[in-house]
């Protein structure tokens, strides 16, 4: 890992201002996959801005249309919370199997999707539930804030304040996962409200996005046998070590399947 | 250099640390405290396990600046003199290792499992909780009857 200047933020003013006066700063949230990446060399930033001393980032609030959560919210928190297992169950059980617990005790809501990997669960449910993310300077629709592998709309200085998830009828997470890093090779996350179903999936391309033909297959309804009529395509799909395009297309239309099961179960 | 002060198994450390040392680098070179072991670096294995404020974390991917100010329990906190905690105890007597490479962090994971999910652990839990600790030896059988044995043992049953 090259030398940096690390920066501890009181304040999210404080952060902006640090971040504003370094040569090439990044924001420090829990740090599982920054520091990571740092350590390959594949990162090398002049600061580091920590958030963790910024209390206004951290805790959940639940209403009934509503589950708010703070960007520097951990996913342990967030999988423990009796209130998110109520309001939004796919979101606490996405949160508890993200990683292993000791990841899961460092890691954050805000970080996994200020990062925007292509395999990262949180992204999935963002998209699915339509939540809105609240920023330090505005508030961003989930159809807006995901733009391509590893970018968002989010500007260099602009930081995640929290996450609002509106509350589904039902909802459900599957995915396929990579056993060793517990990544998603798919995962599909199913959402219902008020007689929409939005379908999102990560881990198969090159950014979390919505299955358009799947949602346009269920109308509404939490069909899963509506799903089997779908073509996936596999042009756009991810190719690696872990599974091909071929095998990842088919995978979303099997994942897919499961979820819709299980919300509708 | 950063300066970061913090409680180490009870007891108050500070060093002079570069904003790149990771938490398991100041606990090994810098205390010497080589009981948390560095396998992976990558935060997968597990080996580097120590619990910070109570909860288990990956000191492999934690700055110890991050850690200023917090209370670090490592595997060397455990045992009171000669007598073992009751769950290295029951890795003892569970031939819950082999090598012992992977144990400072099964222990450190094993007291955080059994601090959220209690005394009485079913083998299905241990595994699922087990899975950011890798053991290249045993084939985890003797490591989750370990557990499940220590877990007990904590909670007052031999």
């Amino acid at each position: 890992m090259y030398e940096f200047n690390y920066r501890h933020a009181n304040s999210v003013p404080d952060a902006i201002a640090a971040m504003q006066a370094a040569d090439d700063g990044k924001f420090l949230a829990g740090g599982q996959t920054m520091l990571p990446t740092m350590k390959h060399r594949l990162a090398g930033p002049s600061d580091l801005i920590d958030l963790k001393g910024i209390a206004e980032l951290k805790g959940i609030n639940v209403t009934d249309q509503s589950v708010t959560i703070g960007a520097m919210t951990t996913h342990a928190e967030v999988a423990a919370s009796t209130q998110v297992q109520n309001a939004i169950p796919a979101l606490a059980r996405l949160a508890g199997n993200i990683g292993d617990p000791a990841v899961r005790n460092c890691g954050t809501l805000g970080g996994s999707i200020a990062n925007n990997d292509p395999a990262a669960d949180y992204p999935s449910a963002v998209l699915a539930l339509g939540a809105t993310v609240k920023t330090s300077q505005r508030e961003i629709p989930a159809d807006e804030f995901f733009t391509g592998m590893f970018e968002t709309a989010l500007a260099e200085d602009e930081i995640i304040v929290s996450v609002s998830f509106p509350v589904a009828e039902s909802a459900a997470y599957m995915k396929f996962e990579n056993p060793a890093s517990r990544y998603a090779i798919v995962g599909v996350f199913v959402a219902k409200t008020a007689g929409t179903v939005r379908v999102a999936v990560t881990g198969a391309t090159t950014c979390a996005h919505r299955a358009l033909r799947i949602e346009e297959a269920l109308a509404g309804e939490l069909d899963a046998e509506k799903v089997d009529a779908v073509t996936i395509p596999v042009e756009k799909m991810n190719s690696d070590i872990h599974a091909s395009a071929d095998y990842r297309a088919h995978l979303v239309i099997v994942m897919a399947k499961r979820a819709i099961a299980a919300a509708s179960s | 250099m950063k300066n970061v002060e913090l409680t180490v198994n009870g007891s108050p450390v500070s060093g002079e640390v570069e904003s790149r040392t990771l938490l398991v680098h100041f606990l090994r070179e810098h205390l010497r405290l080589t009981g948390t072991h560095i396998g992976c670096d990558t935060s997968q294995c597990g080996a580097c396990v120590v619990h910070v404020n109570g909860k288990s974390v990956k000191s492999c991917t934690m700055l110890a600046v991050q850690a200023d100010g917090a209370e670090v329990t490592t595997i060397e906190g455990l045992a009171h003199g000669e007598e073992l905690h009751p769950m290295q105890q029951a890795f003892m007597d569970n031939h819950g290792l082999q090598c012992g490479f992977c144990t400072p962090g099964m222990i450190m994971s094993a007291l955080d499992i059994v601090k959220r999910n209690g005394n009485e652990l079913d083998e299905a839990t241990v595994r699922k909780e087990l899975e950011g600790n890798i053991c290249r030896c045993t084939g985890y059988h003797n490591i989750v009857k370990s557990v499940q044995a220590g877990a007990r043992a904590m909670g007052g049953e031999s």
